[in-house]
């Protein structure tokens, strides 16, 4: 067991500390409106100086914050590939329908990554998709020009979303790390079913859906995409065989209890990581608890300014780490 | 004086110094473990600096017994009264035997007390009151440390010079 860890997992628990509760999230629901859960937030260290008031700057700090702790522990940002994946292929895809459609609007990139928005938009503008990762290269050539040629924006979607889940699980594969392996498969999986469900609910083709899915070793594209052909309770049937028997409970359930045990098993294959001291598995852990921390309070706070019920917010709120 | 005259002295010498650094580099081993861990918890919070440095300096300890098993057998062969003892060849090598347990236990049990106490630094991370319950996890790790130090101090002391 190497020693290599030591202090940022030692750091990561003193910041465990602070993460929220479930009884915290509790008291942020409780909370009689929108302006008194930012306030609430605000309390509990949320955001700074200059994004007091602003819930959408709160929240983007806050994911900062994630990144700027990492990089002080000087940990190989190739462990976090597989967080980093979706963000990357989403300016791929933003990059892709900029050049294609001629649009100029600046905000739709996520800054954070390897490749940034604006280097991502010339890297298609010149169609220089070599500079681009490995992995990336021939999702990027194929969207760019199924794109040009049919304006099917769902297909680009599909293609690149397709090569991003791929991406994610080889990154797992190829790491060593249990945790980061064992949230690839989960990621992959979930994206799966949930593709079966969405493909289900729209009557799309079994050969679509053989497509937009990427395999994995605890789900079988074939059989998952054959019950989706056949129903939703087909569908929840042949979770039943799997892993994921859960899953087919909140199917049965509603869509957003689906959306929520799909996020729920993503903290559910970390939550181990609470008792580990000396690998980078508390890390990535936290980096993951974190995001769901933050997509949780965006939830939340947007039930409060579309003035939804407590019951309705509660159905969607995510279980947490700690 | 020729090495070979005095071979029962080197051979004692040679205990001593194995006792001493075997037992202070499990120690330092340790000690630099715990010392990560107890960093980075400061690192988020100063006030816990006093729980953590407690945690860290557990595993020292099987230096220092390395170093007590060394000056008795120094002691022994009268090396620190200024005159050394004649000791043949095989009462040397019985003073070397009588220091592997420190030396060898000593760097063992320092290596992972230090692991240990870097666990248990995790534990007064995130629950500051539990401190006393998380420091015997370590503590355990020494009583191997203390029992292979009894037999050192025993051995040494009974061996007729």
């Amino acid at each position: 067991m190497s020693e290599e860890y030591t202090y940022a997992v030692a750091r990561i628990r003193a910041l465990e500390v602070s993460l929220f509760s479930n009884s915290t999230i509790d008291q942020l629901i409780a909370c009689q409106d929108y302006r008194q859960c930012l306030q609430f937030l605000e309390e509990k260290g949320w955001g700074d100086s200059e994004t007091a008031g602003n819930a959408e700057a709160i929240l983007t700090r806050e994911e900062e914050k994630i990144w700027e702790v990492v990089q002080e522990l000087s940990i190989g940002m190739e462990n976090f590939d597989v967080l980093s994946y979706p963000k990357l292929f989403h300016n791929l895809k933003a990059a892709i329908k900029a050049v294609c459609t001629q649009e100029k609007n600046r905000h739709i990139f996520y800054e954070d990554v390897k490749i940034p928005g604006k280097e991502m938009l010339e890297i298609i503008q010149e169609k220089n998709f070599g500079k681009l990762p490995a992995q990336m290269q021939h999702a990027a050539e194929e969207a760019y020009e199924k794109l040009l040629q049919t304006g099917d924006g769902q297909l680009c979607d599909v293609i690149i979303d397709k090569a991003a889940l791929e991406a994610v699980y080889e990154a797992g594969k190829v790491s060593g790390e249990p945790i980061i392996r064992d949230y690839a498969e989960s990621t992959v999986a979930v994206a799966d079913i949930k593709i079966a469900v969405r493909s289900q609910k729209t009557a799309k083709s079994i050969e679509f859906m053989q497509r937009a899915m990427a395999e994995c070793d605890s789900i079988s594209v074939d059989q998952l995409s054959k019950a989706a052909l056949s129903g939703m309770d087909a569908i929840c049937d042949y979770l039943r065989g799997t892993a994921y028997v859960e899953g087919a409970e909140a199917l049965a359930e509603s869509a957003s209890a689906f959306e929520r045990w799909c996020d729920n098993r993503i903290i559910e294959t970390i939550s181990p990581q609470k008792y580990n001291a000396f690998t980078i598995g508390p890390v990535i852990a936290y980096v993951i608890a974190r995001q769901n921390e933050i997509k949780t309070v965006r939830i939340i706070l947007s039930g409060k300014q579309n003035d939804l019920p407590e019951e309705s917010i509660r159905e969607r709120v995510r279980e947490m780490y700690v | 004086m020729s090495i070979w005259d005095n071979l029962g002295l080197v051979y004692a010498l040679l205990g001593a110094a194995i006792a001493v650094f075997l037992a202070g580099a499990g120690s330092a081993i340790g000690v630099g473990i715990a010392g990560q861990a107890a960093a980075g918890v400061v690192t988020e919070d100063p006030s816990k600096f006093a729980k953590v440095l407690i945690m860290q300096l557990l595993p020292g300890t099987q230096g220092i017994y390395g170093l007590l098993v060394g000056f008795l057998t120094l002691s022994k062969i009268g090396l620190l009264g200024g005159g050394a003892a004649q000791i043949d060849p095989q009462t040397g090598l019985l003073i070397l035997a009588a220091c592997l347990p420190i030396g060898i236990v000593g760097l063992i049990s320092g290596k992972h007390q230090g692991k240990t106490s870097a666990a248990a630094i995790g534990i007064v991370a995130k629950k500051p009151d539990q401190f006393g319950k998380a420091m015997l996890f370590p503590a355990m790790v020494e009583t191997y440390a203390i029992l292979a130090l009894l037999i050192s101090i025993l051995s040494v002391t009974a061996i007729q010079v």
